[in-house]
């Protein structure tokens, strides 16, 4: 059974690329253009990982975090921060909120299949 | 299975990149402006840095590299600003407005697979950097190099930092084939966890880096009570022989280093150790920091699997019964539809207005929908289908057929019809916003230039039209948006002297009005000065020296072809493009252009223009043996006048009196030259109809044929501009069928005597090129 995973990201170019990339290896992909539609999107649904942007409008990619990881159902659910190489402070906020791990954009196929791999079994 | 990297797979989204960034560009183009009025709220500055981080994230996956660079200098200004490091000033802005244009500009040559000349947009970086280099620089510098430096500070005691400097040169030890041997010391603390990673995927990622034996300590496994189900308590020792060197183990445990202690030895062949690395502390290798995680997990034999599998467990049963066992309905195909795009036949004109250079190899070409709209479309053919196939069986019942229930069937069909194409151009519909965005810019700039101070209000910028419609508006507006700064308003000391205030007004506003939207453009500064275009306009022979015209007139000759006041013409509204295109376009749109000018209070721009090009609702009417269409919208009623009301006019034409008012009536017959139509509006019909500026005229007609949607055929395109007639339209029957311009009919003279309808209707058509400059755009009022 494929894996589900939600790409949460405000630029429709990154959402469509990372989603391509990951259906492309038979993952099974929910887009979500910020963190309060990443929210409602997982209402009554479950997935195996979680890739988030960190700069979105009305919630941003460490609330996210935040917020699922005070979810009982997502305590345990991978959160892969998608961020770019400038943001080393980003990845710290990020860890401190609870996410597993991080993703450097741009990215190359192989190396987003390769990470995301690590986290999802 | 994906391409290889250099195939570029990414190659498709480039159409979405770009146009994401012309709406990135637009909403930053606003919030510029925003800043500007000095609304310096952090969502403002936040909103402008999340359009240029998108950018660069973008131009990054494609390889732009200039946009990178730029963006990145842009995007690290920018995070200066909204972290309140530098203080937003008038120097700032124009240094943030500069960057923009470089970046629009950067967006544009990417678009066109150009490369810019290589000190391109050094101004605007220049002047980043004398920002950056401000006090507020150095504090970021620091705290950046702090964090780039030890991002593990905290999590590693002192002894265990130091160990892990000198990775980079260590031997491994090289048995004959080429395997080390490590061995690994994991042991995860509870943090690893609650970030959510698995020791388990660890262990088998080691795995497939070569043989691994394994040993798991579970000696700090508390009792079953004492168990804390999210704590970490075992730990583990992999011996690893792999051919792979430390920095493939180091990657495994990338994400995990900072929540575990980890040490990582090499062995020889008899087991002596031969260099000893210790965590946590930061496990970059050097060519690979693209990604990492924040536990680490090692690597087990499958005896241990298990165990940890079962440390797990707790916390993964627990997640589990939390999750309500919902339907999974459609989960995909929600939150990607609200992008749904819908393709748009390609305009050749289309796009001709967006920021940066004009050509492009890779344009947008779709329209972003509200997915609501999607589904109603989708209900709706669902319905047509249904009408239809119920239809078909009627008819397939041959004789026995009802013909009440065939034409209830039909009547349901062309509701679902109409609805349908009511929607589907709803789709096409989108808010004047995107180019009313634009203007403050160019107020902005010109009235720097100019060195006059202007404010500029928008109203009605949620005011919906057809997209081709608002891509034909943004050189127009621009256009007069420009000339009324240069022409229109005064300069700080001239308004002074009027007595007005320093900073002039310009008032852009937009409304729906009977079936059309109008456009206005007001400022409040000098008038037009009906003096020197009047003189103009005999010099240059627009009009005849002894022309008797009224002020509206005289204002409205701006628009004549062949008229500009030279003498006026600066290099902002001039730009070689006069007045009269800026009518022409209008025109090509099926709209008007009016100005009304008030001398030493201002001038009023008004265009109005069809909401749609495609369809209209029209009332069909006959008129002798001819059949004409009148746009519904601007119909108020149809009456017959008693004889009483009705005072013929001499030379043709009529007035009829109506609830106290008179009403002027042109016979359509009359106007455009038919035989046998009716002249009597007591013995036809009249339609009352209503112009743009408010007034009602009557046409004379013989009858009403009834009421149906057009498709709109433009008769500039196929033909030329007919005076009275708006455009052309095809009915059922096939026969040609013209749309009455109301507005332009209103303004027509009706014609003395009686002509032959030949004739009449060439020198119409003839002569309108002549005096449209003359007439056509006089205002209604």
């Amino acid at each position: 059974m494929g894996k589900r995973i939600l790409a949460v990201d405000d630029s429709k170019t990154m959402r469509d690329m990372v989603s391509f990339t990951l259906k492309g290896a038979g993952y099974e992909v929910m887009v979500a253009d910020d963190g309060v539609n990443a929210l409602s999107a997982l209402k009554g649904e479950e997935v195996d990982l979680i890739i988030t942007d960190i700069n979105m409008p009305n919630m941003n990619g460490i609330e996210l975090v935040q917020n699922l990881r005070g979810d009982p159902r997502f305590r345990a659910t991978p959160i892969l921060i998608l961020t770019t190489e400038s943001d080393d402070g980003i990845k710290q906020q990020g860890r401190a909120a609870g996410a597993t791990g991080w993703i450097v954009k741009p990215f190359v196929p192989e190396k987003l299949l390769k990470v995301v791999g690590k986290v999802c079994a | 299975m994906l391409p290889a990297a250099h195939d570029d797979p990414f190659a498709q989204f480039k159409v979405t990149f770009f146009e994401e960034c012309a709406e990135l560009l637009a909403d930053m183009e606003q919030h510029l402006g925003e800043l500007e009025s000095g609304n310096y709220e952090s969502e403002t500055l936040h909103a402008i840095f999340r359009a240029v981080h998108s950018i660069k994230a973008g131009a990054g996956a494609f390889s732009f590299a200039r946009l990178v660079e730029f963006s990145h200098k842009f995007e690290f200004l920018l995070d200066e600003l909204r972290e309140g490091k530098l203080v937003v000033e008038d120097d700032l802005v124009e240094t943030l407005f500069r960057s923009f244009d470089v970046l629009s500009d950067l967006v544009g040559f990417a678009q066109n697979a150009e490369e810019p000349e290589g000190s391109y947009g050094q101004d605007a970086l220049d002047q980043i950097e004398q920002f950056l280099s401000g006090e507020g620089v150095d504090a970021k510098a620091d705290a950046s190099a702090e964090a780039a430096g030890d991002p593990a500070a905290g999590a590693a005691s002192p002894e265990e930092a130091e160990a892990t400097q000198d990775e980079a040169g260590v031997p491994a030890a090289t048995v004959k084939d080429g395997t080390s041997h490590f061995r690994i010391e994991f042991t995860p603390r509870e943090a690893m966890y609650r970030h959510a990673n698995e020791p388990l995927l660890i262990i088998r990622e080691l795995r497939d880096l070569g043989r691994t034996e394994t040993t798991i300590d579970t000696s700090r496994l508390p009792s079953l009570q004492a168990m804390e189900p999210e704590d970490a308590y075992f730990s583990w020792v992999f011996d690893l022989w792999t051919t792979h060197g430390r920095d493939d183990i180091d990657e495994v445990f990338e994400f995990v280093i900072d929540d575990c202690d980890l040490t990582i030895v090499t062995l020889d062949d008899s087991n002596t150790v031969v260099s000893v690395d210790v965590s946590p502390g930061r496990s970059d290798t050097e060519d690979d920091d693209d990604f990492g995680f924040f536990v680490d997990v090692s690597e087990v034999g499958s005896g241990v699997v298990s165990a940890i599998a079962q440390s797990i467990a707790p916390v993964k049963k627990a997640a589990e019964k939390m999750v309500p066992d919902t339907a999974r309905a459609s989960t995909e195909a929600q939150p990607t539809a609200t992008e749904a795009a819908v393709k748009k036949p390609a305009s050749p004109k289309a796009g001709a207005g967006a920021a940066g250079p004009a050509t492009t190899n890779v344009k947008a070409a779709s329209i972003r929908v509200d997915v609501d709209r999607v589904d109603r479309l989708v209900n709706m053919v669902g319905e047509l289908v249904i009408t239809q196939a119920m239809l078909a069986q009627e008819v397939e019942l041959g004789e026995e057929m009802s013909a009440d229930r065939v034409g209830s069937g039909m009547d349901e069909l062309s509701m679902h019809i109409r609805e349908l194409q009511e929607n589907v151009m709803s789709i096409r519909m989108q808010p004047v916003k995107s180019v009313f965005s634009r203007m403050p810019r160019i107020v902005r700039d010109v009235s720097k230039k100019l060195d006059k101070k202007v404010r500029l209000v928008t109203i009605g910028e949620d005011t919906e039209v057809d997209k081709t419609v608002i891509e034909e508006l943004a050189d127009p507006l621009t256009h007069m948006i420009r000339n009324s700064l240069d022409h229109g308003l005064e300069t700080p000391a001239e308004r002074r002297e009027a007595g007005k205030a320093e900073e002039g007004t310009i008032r852009l506003s937009a409304e729906h009005r009977g079936g059309r939207i109008i456009i206005e453009i007001i400022d409040d500064g000098r008038g037009i000065n009906r003096e020197k275009v009047h003189e103009l306009a005999i010099e240059k022979g627009v009009i005849q020296p002894d022309a008797q015209l009224s002020d509206n007139e005289i204002d409205n000759l701006i628009f004549a072809p062949g008229f500009s006041t030279a003498e006026e013409v600066t290099d902002l509204s001039g730009r070689g493009v006069g007045m009269d295109v800026v009518r022409r376009n209008i025109q090509s749109l099926g709209g008007r252009v009016s100005v009304e000018s008030f001398p030493g209070k201002g001038t009023r721009f008004k265009l109005t223009l069809p909401l749609t090009l495609a369809v209209l609702d029209g009332m069909i009417v006959g008129v002798a043996d001819q059949k004409y269409v009148v746009p519904i919208n601007s119909i108020i009623e149809t009456v017959r006048p008693p004889k009483k009301d009705v005072e013929m006019l001499v030379g043709g034409g009529s007035v009829i009196r109506i609830r106290g008012d008179y009403i002027k009536v042109l016979p359509i017959s009359m106007v455009f030259g038919l035989e046998g139509g009716e002249q009597d509006p007591s013995k036809g019909l009249v339609v009352l109809a209503e112009t743009e500026g408010g007034r009602t005229v009557g046409l004379l007609v013989d009858a009403l044929a009834g009421q149906q949607q057009v498709v709109i055929k433009s008769l500039e395109t196929n033909f030329k501009a007919v005076e009275g007639i708006a455009s052309a339209t095809i009915l059922g029957d096939g026969s040609v069928c013209f749309i009455l311009d109301i507005d332009g009919l209103s303004k027509m003279k009706v014609p003395e005597g009686r002509r032959g309808s030949q004739s009449k209707t060439r020198s119409a058509a003839e002569s309108n090129d002549n005096d449209q400059g003359k007439t056509a755009g006089v205002a209604a009022e």
